[in-house]
């Protein structure tokens, strides 16, 4: 008998019942709720006289729609304040835990549930949210789901699934100076494709992911979903195990050992046998930005805008060509003489300290260019917040001419006042370029942090060694 | 939901791979608490010529008449065709919503996004996938000959062209059932209700900090 793969363990473990079709009833050990994608959800529940069946195994925050200057006012678009009123409304009413606007805790949904230790290794997680995949890079079986099932998570504790395949991208070898994890997963889906992981859970190996910090490994399992993968997973290490020690909600005293030897089994048999694997060598690895309105539409810093006459087939080069034409860039431009307008730095892909601090490091001393409208650093949480502060971070871009805000989604996708104006250009450290994510008509470009903040020093992309 | 009944309309044409979920429908409008009225901010960017805002009355905006959905006699249509990669990007239901209540019950594509290709079937939406060929074979039959009608037929797994070109499709049983019968699928998980106490009576022995309580 062959091995079993993470994905496959972590399926075994969960599933409650199975039908001759192959369709399971899968056991949810953890849902995390934003305001965006329950509201309806909570309503559903509602109608139908149903009580969440675990309320306690629920944790809400509101993250995509609050603003992040000064929040003693509350929300001023009164949509948007409804919608958050709403989620403080329904967690009260059925009685689940929420980090409210003004708690110190509250943050990114996919940046508190690592932090405050609720997503732990072995566990199946979801919200209603595609980047919920970032939690597998605690070897934690995490995806994004609709509001129906967030209703069904709700009302049952249970999901109706199939299961996936399994795909492993081993990426091995030592990341220049300079390159970061942003930049693998940014090559990954630039090789695979936004639809390469489609129906497969992906995992992550390889030296370069165990040398990776958690922080760099959730990196790689938020954009799972922009390579087409409801899942991405990195197997447990003594790394993951350090970060879980002594967070809010991590087992304590003899559970926690119990869970310790659990978690240390949630990793791939070594012949476990998969059904599509990719190779990348990262030694000489270059910073990537995109170009164009998907997240595949990627090359190096130091490349040029592709031709649409190069591309592989037909489609594909109508869609460079109207992406091209939206994004006003012309073919064989090169990516360091792009100027940019705006600059967003945070993200649940990359508002974390460590992003934060590489990020410093290239601002340090150093003046955001003239031509810049605005440099934003948002940070992923309120406690990533404070730790910043407690380093002097804030300061260092505060100084260098960066706005330092308070923690939500901001300008991700611009559901809050942070967004860009029609044609604006940005380097973003987000995870998607599609047409007016961040504001009508904006254009986005996905960097890595230090490749934001060179940006902003610049007034251009740059090689950040180079600046 | 609303049970899965066949019909016949017109096919729109979006020939274009990776139409995300922020094209479907544009983050200003996900700030509604209702399941219902994003019909008329369908492809919001698209189809109009202004920036879209949650509350408008969208009978007066300019429309961008270059638009398939604008245009005669596509704006009356109910089966919407792509290409791969439908539907990717965020979780939003809002798009599946924003489909349906322009009057879209069927999609036809290569390839689907997995969360959005779910959350059709919560919502009695039909999404078919077709061989590239065929989507290919659609996508010139309007280009060379005019805008043409689809009888989709569930019961068969058939979509059928008004000149008698046949596509089969595939489809879980499961699946088949539910939009036919628009059956409610919590009900129906509920029905395991043993199974699942067993299950929770088991893992809270084996794996007891797996039920922490996150109200502490
Ligand atoms: S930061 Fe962006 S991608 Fe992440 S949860 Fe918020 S809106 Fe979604």
């Amino acid at each position: 008998m062959t091995g079993k793969t993470l994905y496959d363990k972590l399926w075994d473990e969960h599933r409650v019942r199975e039908s001759d079709d192959g369709t399971a009833l899968i056991y949810i050990d953890l849902q995390l709720l934003h305001e965006v994608t329950s509201a309806q959800a909570f309503g559903g529940l509602r109608e139908a006289a149903r009580v969440p069946r675990r309320k306690a195994a629920n944790l809400a925050v509101a993250d995509h729609n609050v603003p992040t200057t000064d929040r003693r006012a509350g929300i001023t678009d009164p949509i948007a304040r409804l919608q958050v009123e709403t989620l403080d409304r329904n967690c009260k009413e059925f009685g689940i835990t929420e980090f409210a606007m003004t708690d110190p805790r509250q943050g990114i949904v996919h940046v508190v549930g690592p932090e405050q230790g609720a997503t732990q290794p072995g566990m199946t997680i979801v919200c209603g949210d595609s980047h919920t995949a970032t939690h597998g890079a605690l070897g934690a079986l995490a995806f994004g789901i609709g509001t129906s099932e967030v209703e069904h998570v709700l009302a049952t504790q249970c999901l109706v699934a199939r299961k996936m395949k399994n795909m492993r991208i081993n990426l091995n070898g030592i990341l220049p100076d300079g390159v970061v994890s942003k930049d693998m997963i940014l090559a990954v889906i630039g090789l695979i494709g936004t639809s390469g992981g489609t129906g497969y859970a992906i995992e992550f190996a390889g030296t370069a992911v165990s040398n990776a910090s958690m922080e760099a490994r959730m990196t790689l399992c938020n954009m799972a979903i922009e390579a087409g993968a409801r899942s991405g997973l990195v197997g447990v290490d003594e790394r993951t195990i350090t970060y879980l020690q002594d967070r809010p909600y991590t087992p304590r005293g003899e559970d926690f050992e119990c869970a310790k030897d659990y978690w240390l089994q949630m990793v791939s048999d070594p012949d476990a046998v998969f059904d599509q694997e990719y190779d990348l060598e990262v030694s000489t690895l270059r910073p990537q930005v995109t170009w164009g309105t998907s997240p595949e539409m990627v090359v190096s810093v130091d490349d040029v805008v592709p031709d649409p006459a190069d591309a592989p087939d037909q489609t594909r080069q109508g869609d460079w060509t109207r992406a091209l034409d939206y994004m006003d860039l012309a073919p064989g431009t090169r990516i360091d003489a792009i100027e940019v307008d705006k600059v967003f730095i945070g993200a649940c892909t990359n508002g974390r300290i460590e992003d934060l601090r590489a990020a410093a490091q290239v601002a340090s001393g150093r003046k955001v260019a003239p031509n810049i409208k605005q440099a934003l650093v948002v940070p992923g949480s309120g406690l990533v917040k404070t730790q910043a502060e407690t380093e002097g971070l804030d300061r260092i871009f505060t100084e260098a001419g960066f706005e330092w805000r308070e923690p939500g989604c901001s300008m991700c996708l611009a559901m809050n006042a942070d967004r860009l104006e029609p044609g604006e250009r940005c380097a973003a450290t987000s995870n998607r370029n599609f047409e007016g994510r961040q504001g009508y008509g904006g254009r986005t470009h996905l960097v890595s942090p230090s490749m934001a903040a060179a940006a902003a020093i610049a007034g251009r992309f740059a090689d950040p060694k180079q600046l | 939901m609303e049970k899965f009944i066949n019909y016949t309309s017109v096919v729109i044409p979006i020939d274009r791979s990776n139409v995300d979920t922020d094209a479907i429908i544009p983050k200003q409008f996900l700030k509604s608490v209702e399941k219902s009225g994003f019909g008329d901010n369908l492809f919001d960017a698209w189809r109009y010529l202004d920036q879209g805002e949650p509350g408008q009355d969208c009978s007066n905006r300019p429309l961008n008449s270059e638009f398939v959905l604008n245009r005669k006699p596509y704006r009356e249509g109910r089966v919407l065709l792509a290409r791969e990669n439908f539907g990717c990007g965020s979780s939003r239901e809002h798009a599946v919503w924003a489909l349906r209540d322009f009057g879209i019950r069927t999609v036809i594509a290569g390839s689907y996004a997995d969360i959005f290709f779910n959350n059709c079937f919560k919502n009695g939406v039909l999404p078919i996938v077709l061989p590239s060929a065929d989507i290919d074979a659609l996508f010139d039959c309007d280009k060379d000959s005019g805008p043409f009608s689809m009888e989709i037929d569930l019961d068969r797994q058939t979509a059928v062209t008004d000149s008698g070109q046949v596509y089969r499709f595939e489809i879980d049983d499961f699946k088949k059932e539910c939009l036919l019968e628009g059956l409610d699928d919590i009900a129906l998980t509920l029905q395991h209700e043993g199974d699942i106490a067993a299950y929770e009576e088991r893992r809270m022995r084996e794996v007891p900090w797996l039920f922490q309580d996150l109200s502490r």
